[in-house]
């Protein structure tokens, strides 16, 4: 097995946990809690390894220059990586602390045990304690990669039900998230913004230049950057929104505004076959022709529009500039990466930043958290001393994080007399879907965050290079787990498309796996196969198989009802993750509305550590994948954005959530696998198969509007 | 700007604020009560319920002015009057990262201060101006379902 990343950068045990006299243990992680409940994971593993009260565990924010760098907390990597290095940490300790323990006591190792950090034995009166031995004292070692873990059948808490951390003080209403905090002194400061990406500031009227100063406001302006800061929220907020009005934008020609699809299909693009989920620098090969055993060949074109992350609180950040060093408090999901990208877009020296990460709301990746951080710090930097409270607005939130890519699926395929798959193409178009924060000189690093665009000198957006790793962006999931021979896999990499884009849940995997298992379905039914059974017999993985499996007996145990349908989907998330198989019944309703009924998943994320947060992912991903699928779509003409609010971008409501069942495969001992990711996929195409499942309507361009299936009713007569 | 004496969670303030400042920011910054959230300043997403007089209330845009002489009631001050939806919340793992829940907490509490047994449909409609993001619906509702189920909350 390759060295796990996040213990190769920082071996030494200090780094990961501390003990400390008064009786808690310290961890360290660089994976922040973003809802996914991944301290409560990790707390849970740390109790298990250390044999410990889970009350006992307490974690430092993760912070530049405290933290280990683990990257950024995304792509389902945190239990794979900061789970996994957790665990040898604590194993480390515990066989570090036994040995001490035994030397102290003067008895053989093998005769202590462990009763929530205290360590007695049979041949001794005398016990220690973890506190006793290695009470806020370093350990001064490295993490055993070979340590000694627990044996599952021995777990307390592993696999067993627990409270998220936090949720009492987030129910109650005390939870600190960064909006939340406070300093002597603190102003807050909203952004002016301009109409679209590609506007420049030209003036601001004087007068109301004046007005604004005579009523406190302070007014920060580099090149089109243009902020506002007052000690009364309300007065900012309203400040900047007479100042939107004040300001003169040069519009220039705008976005380009012709049909999305179009563009993706017809703009200049990177072109790259796949093999084994990998782009591969050699000129794209012609599609293959039609086998000469082929008994049904089908073709598909399947779309997807700009999507947006949409949480629900607009991004903020806080930030003080102080004798030349600049402290930042952010719900970024990439505290080093986020330095290098302010220090580079602020002309600093990386070690004059300190960035700190806080609570925010759920984010589903990269959001605006990132370039309200620059937004904060340019203000900060212009009135230095003073602590700046940067919030979007919802209109900000929504007009200006980076999306998700809008994306054509070109997929065809034969069967033979049998029913085998014997071709299989499938080619992407999308711009790309990772465009976070990084260190690089140029624009490169910094032209990453929004605000360094509109600066006096801008780092104008960069064209960023193909991702060449196994399922990066726009190909994630795009190479099936089915064991077809002769595929035809291409990702096309398209330039010049209108929208800011980069990581969103899946990346690619979302779009890639609806029309995967939307065209699955439309193979077995040419075939006459079943959806299941094609399924199946295309699988060589048995773990793969029993999710579907799984999933099918509890989906079909109760008999349908009437005037519904119900589809499948799956996919193991790049391969490599956690397997999901998601069943979905549905109906139509006379109103063209999709109501959901029931839905079911099961999945295999290998150990289960928080059976009821894995739940949860499950759950939320699916109800997160039904309101894309059914609902969303960024909109926008030449003169900009125009979703600007949950009216022009409305998503799921109470009223149509299904009944969610959750199957999981029980893997004691197995590795980790990340699954926050998992169903998000399957779920689109589930949904498209119920549909079909339930009309009689294929429907291929999401999102699946009430306009959408009325349309697809009236082509089909 | 002007004075207002607000009752919040049971205790009388003196603000000082200006007429038109939405109630949320006094209650954040003035009060110190940050369990409303900002999300959207519209009254469209639900995050900003308070109760008023017991009944759910948005505070993102309505005026400071016009909740005088009422008695306002935040996330905060559930804890004392509605822990048993509070808990019901907790025990069903009924948040992810929780921005919405002190807003849909709210909504709930005001929910059963009006009837002990809301129907599916009742339940739907006082949820309805409530987004949330991270797919807790199903948790929010199998919380309701319980307190229903065991008929225990307190009608105040």
């Amino acid at each position: 097995m390759p060295i796990n990343p996040s213990l190769k950068g920082h071996p030494a045990l200090d780094e990961w946990l501390s003990v400390t006299s008064d009786g808690h243990i310290v961890i360290t992680s660089g994976k922040v809690d973003i809802g996914q409940r991944i301290s409560t994971s990790l707390a849970v593993i740390a109790a298990e390894e250390l044999d410990v009260d889970l009350s006992r565990i307490d974690f430092i924010r993760t912070e530049t220059g405290l933290s280990p760098d683990e990257g950024v907390t995304s792509g389902s990597n945190s239990m794979e990586q900061s789970g996994e290095a957790v665990r040898l940490a604590t194993a480390t300790a515990r066989g570090r602390l036994l040995a001490l323990a035994a030397e102290a006591l003067e008895v053989d190792e093998s005769t202590l045990e462990i009763d929530d950090g205290l360590i007695q034995s049979r041949e001794t009166n005398r016990s220690m304690t973890y506190w006793d031995l290695q009470g806020d004292k370093p350990f001064d070692i490295d993490v055993d990669l070979n340590a000694k873990i627990k044996s599952p059948d021995t777990y307390r808490l592993v696999g067993k039900p627990v409270d998220a951390r936090g949720i009492k003080d987030i129910v109650g209403g005390t939870m600190v998230y960064v909006h939340d905090m406070k300093m002597p002194g603190l102003l807050h400061a909203r952004v002016v913004r301009p109409p679209h990406y590609k506007a420049t500031l030209n003036s601001v009227d004087d007068g109301a230049m004046h007005r604004a100063a005579d009523a406190g406001t302070k007014v920060v302006r580099d090149g089109s950057f243009l902020a506002v800061a007052h000690a009364d929220e309300y007065a900012a907020l309203t400040a900047a929104k007479r100042l939107n009005v004040a300001a003169d934008w040069h519009t220039g020609p705008g976005l380009d505004g012709r049909n999305i699809f179009d563009q993706l299909t017809s703009n200049e693009r990177l072109s790259m076959p796949l093999e084994n989920g990998v782009p591969v620098e050699t000129p794209v090969p012609d599609a293959p022709a039609i086998p000469g055993n082929a008994a049904v060949t089908l073709q598909a074109r399947f779309e997807r529009p700009y999507h947006m992350h949409g949480s629900i609180a607009p991004s903020a950040a806080m930030a003080l500039f102080e004798d030349g060093a600049l402290t930042v408090w952010t719900h970024s999901q990439g505290v080093y990466v986020l330095r290098a990208s302010m220090a580079g877009a602020l002309g600093m020296n990386e070690k004059k930043l300190t960035i700190k990460h806080m609570p925010g709301s759920g984010c589903y990746g990269h959001n605006g958290a990132d370039d309200v951080a620059l937004d904060a710090a340019l203000v900060a930097r212009a009135l230095p001393g003073t602590p700046i409270m940067l919030k979007w607005t919802r209109d900000d939130e929504h007009a200006w994080e980076p999306y998700s890519s809008a994306m054509v699926m070109n997929v065809g395929g034969s069967l033979d007399a049998d029913g085998n798959v014997v071709a299989w193409s499938h080619e992407t178009y999308s711009d790309t879907h990772v465009m976070r924060p990084r260190p690089g000189a140029g624009n490169t690093g910094p032209s990453r965050l929004l605000a360094s665009w509109f600066l006096e000198k801008p780092f104008p957006p960069m064209t960023p290079p193909p991702n060449m790793q196994a399922h990066g962006g726009v190909h994630r999931n795009l190479d099936p787990l089915y064991t077809f021979a002769n595929k035809h896999l291409v990702k096309h990499l398209v330039r010049n498309l209108p929208l800011r884009t980069s990581a969103m849940r899946t990346l690619g995997g979302y779009a890639n796996v609806f029309a995967i298992e939307s065209f699955m379905d439309e193979l077995a039914e040419a075939g006459s196969l079943d959806p299941l059974e094609f399924r199946l017999r295309n699988l060589n993985d048995e773990r793969a198989k029993a999710v579907l499996v799984a999933m099918s007996k509890n989906l079909n145990a109760t008999a349908l009802p009437g005037g519904r349908g119900r589809g499948i989907g799956f996919a193991r998330y790049k391969n490599e993750k956690t397997y999901a198989a998601v069943g979905v019944e549905l109906s139509v309703n006379d109103a063209a509305e999709v109501q959901l009924h029931r839905a079911v998943v099961a999945a295999d994320a290998g150990q289960v550590v928080d059976p009821d947060g894995l739940a949860a992912q499950m759950e939320g991903g699916l109800i997160q994948a039904a309101s894309w699928t059914l609902m969303e779509a960024v909109q926008f003409d030449p003169d900009g954005i125009t979703s600007r609010d949950w009216d022009s971008y409305p998503i799921l409501r109470f009223d149509n959530i299904p009944e969610v069942e959750v199957v999981l495969m029980d893997r004691p001992g197995d590795p980790y696998l990340g699954a926050g990711e998992a169903v998000s996929g399957p779920t689109a195409g589930a949904i498209a198969n119920a549909i079909r499942s339930a009309t009689g309507q294929r429907l291929r361009s999401l999102p699946f509007t009430p306009d959408a299936i009325r349309d697809a009713a009236l082509k089909s007569t | 700007m002007a004075t207002f004496t607000l009752r919040v969670n049971g205790a009388a303030h003196q603000v000082k604020a200006d007429p038109s400042t939405p109630l949320i920011f006094v209650l954040r910054n003035q009060l110190g009560l940050t369990g409303p959230k900002l999300g959207c300043g519209l009254e469209q997403c639900g995050a900003c319920a308070v109760l008023v007089d017991g009944k759910p209330e948005l505070s993102c845009v309505r005026a400071v002015s016009e909740f005088e002489d009422q008695d306002i009631t935040t996330a905060e001050g559930l804890s004392e009057s509605h822990a048993d939806i509070q808990q019901a919340f907790i025990d069903v793992g009924a948040a992810q990262c929780g921005y919405c829940i002190p807003g849909i907490v709210t909504a709930t509490a005001g929910l059963f201060n009006q009837t002990k047994t809301p129907t599916k449909v009742q339940i739907t409609e006082a949820l309805h101006g409530h987004l949330c993001r991270c797919g807790s619906h199903l948790r929010v509702l199998k919380a309701i379902e319980r307190l229903v189920q065991e008929g225990a909350v307190d009608a105040n």
